[in-house]
Formats: structure tokens, C-alpha cells, sequence
């Protein structure tokens, strides 16, 4: 019995217009792919991307050189250096983060008590290079400054729960 | 002796010990602001609340001296609430800007706050605001963090003796300030940083620079002056951050004067990290071995007595050592350790040694200061004397100028002559010295460096025979040098040998042509145009007079650079560590002299730091005591001769740069023109 039965589904080819039947009806559903690079997914306000340097709405960088996201790095990828700027703040003089050493985890933003390094939105700053991995303070607060719209909306999402 | 109880624990104490000390003895943490172990307790942080039995209230533990049969609880509910209570009104005008205070990391309230405050504040409202004092170039304030435990006060008061730091109004407007805006006028300003629980006090060259977790901690001793003070250098990678002291009651005690906590700056700058050889009049960079194979070319043929040596105040005794074993194979007999020309017998320890110990100075009951200003040169002896002033019953005369020493003392005389008054008895001051019961005499630089050297040694041990100061219980015969390699050069013996000339031969017969070849051993305070035509090789780490004038360079490296022995004014040999590797291509020194040894062909017989140690114990066993003064006997020195009534002058004219370290030093030149430098006129030219 079992034999006829075998026999017969090979013969009326049931298995193969089973799964043809399934790849036509999610012909018919919405797709789950996207265009990606022209089309990308949503991702979380909590997303972990690269590191940018804020500025205060008048300019100002926040970066305060306290220095605890560089005590905080598990993979010690942040160095940084500080002095008394003219006008007698303390401020970094160099700020160097080097990405292909960080982890992403994280704990630079925690540890920051003035919302400097904050982890941006943005997920797409492969190089072909090594060394263009190596960012300084120029870099970060340009990344900063371009990213700034999308990090203030995350930073408000999130304060209700820090 | 008081017996009481203590969180159950039954504990004796002396009478007059607080509660505090007696908890400190039982390994009780009791948290404490104003409370400073070496300053007067004043009781107004209230911080160190206890509970006590029969008392109606929680009582300061560092202010209530222990009584027979008191019971004290330290950690019991109403302790905690007082602390907690104590805690939240001392935050609410503290301004919580840890991440941007120099003292986050290391701050008493940051600590405290999270061991025994509140895990959030309460207040809302306004927070108080002071005005930033200006308290000169070492000092940084932001007086809004100020809390009021009057330790800078306490410590410029007592221990500084300069009274220019207090506080004005009352109450919560009460504020710390040095009344009208000068910088303080004290050597040992430094420590108020130190004191300071808070960030209110900052290092001013140290601002915002270094975080106190990523600095490397190296403890080791300081060279700038003779006094050895115990200190720990904080480096971070390749440089030297910050200088803090470290306790040694024998010492320092805890603090540390100004020039050897911020000349650190000098080590950056100037520093010869290569060879150098003079071609056509002009300093080349060399290779080292193009640099001694110059030197072996000059040496070639040169008869030891046309050879001489030089060793200059920072050079740490293996250096001195080695050299001195390099000239004896020269056959040359002329070196001196003393580059200042200071002329006394070096035959009898007892003659060049501060024998009673700083410590000693607190057991002396009658001071006489001769040819010396201690506030410059061994600011921290000045203290100890100062201390002992504090302490009362004591009498304090210098023979030289009148100075401000921060305690009254009386000028019984100028020069010679009154040592010579006083052996002879007719002296007003001898009956003082008569009654004295632990007399004690320090004799500075000034009155050796002069022709009479000699003889002034020879009157200074005749004072003191006559006063009883060599006992067997007290030797109150004290010299106070000015230099951190000199009493390691005398005991290695970096001294003229057998008909060899002193620093003022060798001087001579440079300019007379009389001697060749002069090596320079970190030498720079000499007269360098005596130098005549000799061929000179400086070796050493700053670019100073002496490698201006070198015909060759050898790098050497500065005192955060080398392990190496230093023997301090009381002969008491003290090991530096390296904190730091010394920069480019520059080497310990004993390295150098020994790889020069091998160019010209007669090997030092060492080839390890270990080896070169043990020929050096094997040659003085004193440099075997690391840390310990061994007491040196008693006998005769000095030569007995006529003595020049000139009056003595102290060798230090700047107390902030007296060595190519601090000459270097960006610090120290601001510290001169805010402390030296008002003493010159200001002309247009000054800003």
C-alpha cells in the first residue's frame, strides 16, 4: 500500500507543485527584502554605530576631557589628550578613537556625563584602508555634525529610560 | 593611660590621643576633611562624628581626646544618619563638576560621598558661586568647590610659616583667599594642593593634563636639592606627569618644596638625546662611537696630570664612581665633586655630614645657623626647624644675613670672626650655648665656599667641642649642603687624590693650559671661560653652560631615568628608580663611562648595574644601608688658620633655578618672576 502511494504522488508530481504553490502565493505578499543601499530597514534609536563628537547648539564641543570613556573601553581603542584652552575650559587637545580596535559596546556613551561620544545611526563607514579606521578629533566631530539631527531624536527617545 | 571601648573593642591608649587616633589604631575608618594628622584640629568639618555613651549628642572624634571607661560606637544607626547628614549639607554648594575637577579620582569628598552619603540630592535650589583667588603660578583655585576645612590655612600657618592664605566673612560667605590677590610667598606652596580634600587647590602646571588611574606610579627620591625628600613620580608613557611627595618621617615628612615638585617641565625641554662633537667650531650630532673614538684620539699620549674631572650636583655616586675608577686607570688624580668650589676637609665623615639627622633637629634646644639660609637651600630641614620652633623652648641665632626663615631667630654676627668670639667664650650668645642641652649648629655652603673654607670648618668643630655637641647620645654638628651628588661624591670618592687638584686647580690650570682634557660630569655651574683651550667632554642630560661650552656631548639621563644610589646631606644613600626611559639615544651614565672605558682600552671591571653596586659596597659599605644613616665617628677635621672677617653669603641667589632641571623649567621661570622677581625693579620691557 505504502508502495501505490509513493508511486503515485511521483507520478503526479504533488511534492513539486506543493512548493510551486507556496512560491506563488508569497508571490502575491509584501516583500521582506529591500533595495539596500538605495532602500534600508528601520533600526532602534539604541542602535550602536559609529562614534561621533556633539556640539552645543551654539558651537561649542561638549567633550569635556573628563576622561572616562577612555578609562571605561574594554579594547582601550580611545586615547585622549587635554590641556587648559585659552580661555582656561578644559578641553581635549586630541581625541582618537581607533575603530578597528573598538567593540561597540557602548560604555563610551554611558560613561559620558556630557552626551559627547554618543554611538551614531550610521552603520556604513567601511574604508579601504586601515588608517582611514583611525579617527581623530576632527573626524568624530565632523561625523558630529552631520549626524546631529538624527542622534538628538534617538538621545530624546531614549531619555525617558536612562 | 585612658582605657575605653570602642565598637566593643577595649583599646589603651597615651593620655591626650583623640578618639580618632585610637579608632586609626584599631583599623577603624573614621571619615574625616579637616582632620590632618600633621596640623592642628580645628573640629569644623564635622565629618568624624561618633556616638558616645552619657554624651547628649554625637560627638567629633577628633577633637574629643579619649577618656578611662568612655564608650564609643562608630557605626552604629544615629553615626551613620550624622554622617549622612553632615555629607548632604556639605554638597549642597558643592558644585558636582567631577568631570572636569583635577582632583576626580583621588578626591576625599568624591570618595566619602560614595561611601557614606545620600545616593541623591535633595536640594533645588540655588547653589553658592565664589570668586576664583588668584594664589601664584603653582596654584590653581575654583573656589566654589571649597568646603571650609581651613587645612590650606592651617598647613601655610603652621607648617609654612608664610601667614598668607585665611579666610574672610562668616558662615556660608566664608571664603579662602589670599586677602589681596599675591601669590603665596612660600616655598612649600606646592602642598596646599596636597592638603586640599577637595578640588579647590589644584596643581596649576598639572591642570587638566593627567587622570589619576592612568598614570604609572614610580616611587623614588628627589635631587634638586641635598635633602633627599622620599617622592613618587607619575608618569604616563613617555612622560613625567606630576611629582608628589611620599612620607618618610626621617625626612620629608609629607611634604615637598615647590622646586622639586614643578621643575618636572625642565625634563622635557633642553635635553641632549644624542652625541654631539664639535667640527670648525659648530656642535655636530654624532654617532656614539664616533664620539668616543674623538675622545680616545684626545686622550692618546695625554699624561694623567693634564687629565682632570668634574662631577656637578644631580649626578647620582655609580656615575661618580665609575668615572673616578676611569681616571685612576688614566693616572690622573685631579677631580672634584665639589663644581661650587666649596673648600672643607672631607677626611672625617662626622665634618661634612648633617650628623643629628633632620629628624634630630626636633630633639636640638639651642639652633645656631652659620653662612646658611635652610628656607632655600633645604627648604624642608627649614620646616623641620620651624616644627621644632612650634614646639617651643628653643633657641634659634645665625651667624650671616638676616633673612626671612619663617620663625624668629637672632643675627648674632656675620662672618668668621663670631665663630671665633663664640670658641673663646666672649660671645654674649655662649651663655645660651653654655645652658644649651642639645646644642646644635648648621653649617650652610656659604661658609665653605670662600678661601677660608678650611679654617671655618676647623671654628664651627671648635664651637661645638666647646659646647658639648659630640656626645655619645647627640651629635648636633650639622652641614647642610645644597647638592644631591655631593655627599654620594665624597663618600665614593670623587675627590682630589694624591697631589691631584681640587675644582679650583683644576679651574686654574685650565686657563694656564696647564691641564688638557677636562670631562665634565653634569657639571654647569663652574666658570666656564676658566676652561681655557682644554678639550672638554660634557656628559649629562640638559643642554646647559656645559654643553655649551663641550667640544663633546654624551647624553646622559636625569634622575626619573636611571636606577641609581643618591646619598642626602645627613649621608643617608637613597635609591632612585627609573620612572621613565631617557629620550633618544641617551644612556645611564655609569653605561657611558663604562663603554668609554672600553674604547680606550682599559675595561671598568663591571658589566652589570649588580656588579658595578657591589664594588661600590665593596669600596664604602655605607652604600649598602639603603635608607639608613650610619652615624659617623668622631674626630678632628677642618685646619685650624686665620679666617677673612668677610661676612658669609648664601650660595643660592634664586631659590628656583639652581640646576639645568629647573633652569629648564617653564614653572620655575614663572615662579621667579612672581616670587624672585619682584624683588628687581620692573622696566618697560616687563609686559
Amino acid at each position: 500500500m505504502a508502495f501505490l502511494d509513493r508511486a503515485a504522488r511521483s507520478l503526479f508530481l504533488t511534492e513539486l507543485l506543493g512548493g510551486m504553490a507556496l512560491t506563488l502565493r508569497y508571490m502575491f505578499k509584501p516583500k521582506v527584502t529591500i533595495n539596500y543601499p538605495y532602500e534600508k530597514g528601520p533600526i532602534s534609536s539604541r542602535f550602536r554605530g559609529e562614534h561621533v563628537l556633539r556640539r552645543y547648539a551654539n558651537g561649542e564641543e561638549r567633550c569635556i576631557a573628563c576622561k572616562l570613556c577612555e578609562a571605561v573601553c574594554p579594547a582601550l581603542a580611545i586615547t585622549i589628550e587635554a590641556e587648559p584652552r585659552d580661555d582656561g575650559s578644559r578641553r581635549t587637545t586630541r581625541y582618537d578613537i581607533d575603530m578597528t580596535k573598538c567593540i561597540y559596546c557602548g560604555l563610551c556613551q554611558e560613561a559620558c556625563p556630557v552626551d559627547a561620544v554618543v554611538m551614531g545611526p550610521n552603520f556604513e563607514f567601511s574604508t579601504e584602508s586601515r588608517e582611514e579606521l583611525f579617527y581623530n578629533k576632527q573626524k568624530l566631530l565632523a561625523n558630529g555634525d552631520r549626524w546631529e539631527a538624527e542622534i538628538a531624536q534617538n538621545l530624546a527617545a531614549e531619555a525617558p529610560y536612562r | 593611660m585612658p582605657k575605653l571601648t570602642i565598637d566593643g573593642i577595649e583599646i589603651e591608649v597615651e593620655p591626650g590621643t583623640s578618639i580618632l587616633q585610637a579608632c586609626e589604631q584599631l583599623g577603624i575608618e573614621i571619615p574625616r576633611f579637616c582632620y590632618h594628622e600633621r596640623l592642628s584640629v580645628p573640629a569644623n568639618c564635622r565629618m568624624c562624628l561618633v556616638e558616645m555613651e552619657r554624651a547628649p549628642k554625637p560627638v567629633a572624634s577628633c577633637a574629643m581626646p579619649c577618656g578611662d571607661g568612655m564608650v564609643v560606637r562608630t557605626n552604629s544607626e544615629t553615626v551613620l544618619k550624622a554622617r549622612k547628614g553632615v555629607m548632604e549639607f556639605l554638597l549642597i554648594n558643592h558644585p558636582l563638576d567631577c568631570p572636569i575637577c583635577d582632583q576626580g579620582g583621588e578626591c576625599d569628598l568624591q570618595d566619602q560621598a560614595m561611601a557614606y552619603g545620600f545616593d541623591r540630592g535633595r536640594y533645588g535650589e540655588n547653589k553658592r558661586a565664589v570668586k576664583d583667588k588668584y594664589m601664584g603660578p603653582v596654584i590653581k583655585t575654583i573656589m566654589t568647590r571649597c568646603i571650609h576645612c581651613t587645612r590650606c590655612i592651617r598647613f601655610i600657618n603652621e607648617v609654612a610659616g608664610v601667614p598668607d592664605v585665611g579666610a574672610v566673612y562668616r558662615g556660608e560667605h566664608m571664603e579662602i583667599t589670599t586677602f589681596v590677590e599675591k601669590a603665596i610667598g612660600s616655598e612649600l606652596s606646592g602642598n596646599l594642593a596636597d592638603v586640599c580634600p577637595v578640588g579647590a587647590l589644584t596643581h596649576k602646571p598639572y591642570a587638566f593634563t593627567a587622570r589619576p588611574w592612568e598614570l604609572r606610579k614610580t616611587e623614588t627620591i628627589d635631587v634638586l636639592d641635598a635633602v633627599g625628600s622620599n617622592i613618587r613620580v607619575d608618569a604616563r608613557g613617555a612622560e613625567v606627569m606630576r611629582v608628589l611627595p611620599r612620607v618618610n618621617d626621617d625626612i620629608n615628612e609629607e611634604w615637598l618644596n615647590d622646586k622639586s615638585r614643578y621643575s618636572y617641565d625642565g625634563l622635557k625641554r633642553q635635553r641632549l638625546d644624542r652625541p654631539y662633537i664639535r667640527q670648525n667650531g659648530k656642535l655636530v650630532p654624532a654617532s656614539w662611537a664616533e664620539a668616543f673614538t674623538a675622545i680616545a684620539a684626545r686622550l692618546k699620549g695625554l699624561s694623567g696630570n693634564r687629565i682632570a674631572a668634574i662631577a656637578g650636583d644631580l649626578v647620582d655616586v655609580e656615575a661618580q664612581f665609575a668615572l673616578k675608577e676611569l681616571l685612576s686607570r688614566l693616572g690622573s688624580a685631579n677631580l672634584d665633586c665639589r663644581q661650587d668650589g666649596a673648600r672643607f676637609d672631607t677626611s672625617v665623615r662626622a665634618g661634612y655630614l648633617f650628623n643629628s639627622g633632620i629628624a634630630g633637629i626636633e630633639k636640638a634646644d639651642v639652633i645656631l645657623l652659620v653662612g646658611t639660609n635652610p628656607r632655600w637651600e633645604g627648604t624642608l630641614v627649614n620646616a623641620r626647624i620651624r616644627k621644632r620652633y612650634l614646639a617651643g623652648g628653643v633657641t634659634i641665632a645665625s651667624i650671616g644675613e638676616q633673612r626671612d626663615l619663617t620663625y624668629p631667630y637672632s643675627v648674632i654676627g656675620s662672618g668668621p670672626d663670631t665663630l671665633q668670639q663664640l670658641v673663646d667664650g666672649s660671645h654674649p650668645f655662649s651663655e645660651t650655648l653654655r645652658a644649651a642641652k642639645n646644642p646644635m649648629i648648621i653649617v650652610g655652603m656659604g661658609a665653605f665656599q670662600r678661601a677660608d673654607g678650611l679654617a671655618v670648618q676647623a671654628a664651627a668643630r671648635l664651637v661645638g667641642e666647646a659646647y658639648g655637641m659630640f656626645r655619645d647620645d647627640w651629635n648636633g654638628f650639622n652641614v647642610l649642603h645644597t647638592a644631591a651628588a655631593r655627599v654620594g661624591g665624597i663618600e665614593a670618592g670623587f675627590l682630589p687624590g694624591e697631589g691631584g687638584r681640587d675644582t679650583h686647580g683644576i679651574l686654574d690650570g685650565a686657563s694656564k693650559g696647564e691641564i688638557d682634557f677636562v670631562y665634565l660630569l653634569g657639571a654647569d655651574e663652574i666658570d666656564m671661560a676658566k676652561l681655557g683651550n682644554a678639550f672638554v667632554v660634557y656628559q649629562g642630560h640638559h643642554g646647559d653652560a656645559g654643553a655649551h661650552r663641550a667640544d663633546i656631548i654624551l647624553p646622559g639621563a636625569a634622575y626619573t631615568e636611571k636606577n641609581a644610589v643618591y646619598v642626602n646631606t645627613e649621608g643617608r644613600p637613597q635609591l632612585a628608580r627609573l620612572a621613565v626611559f631617557p629620550p633618544g639615544e641617551a644612556r645611564e651614565d655609569w653605561k657611558i663611562v663604562r663603554a668609554l672605558s672600553e674604547v680606550l682600552g682599559t675595561t671598568l671591571p663591571f658589566d652589570t648595574h649588580g656588579q658595578l653596586r657591589q664594588r661600590l659596597m665593596a669600596a664604602n659599605p655605607i652604600f649598602g644601608a639603603v635608607g639608613e644613616m650610619t652615624p659617623a665617628s668622631w674626630a678632628p677635621f677642618g685646619a685650624q688658620g686665620p679666617v677673612d672677617a668677610a661676612p658669609f653669603v648664601t650660595p643660592i641667589t634664586n631659590f628656583y633655578m639652581t640646576d639645568p632641571i629647573s633652569r629648564a623649567s617653564v614653572t620655575m621661570a614663572n615662579c621667579t618672576e612672581a616670587l624672585v622677581g619682584p624683588a628687581q625693579e620692573r622696566t618697560g620691557t616687563h609686559g
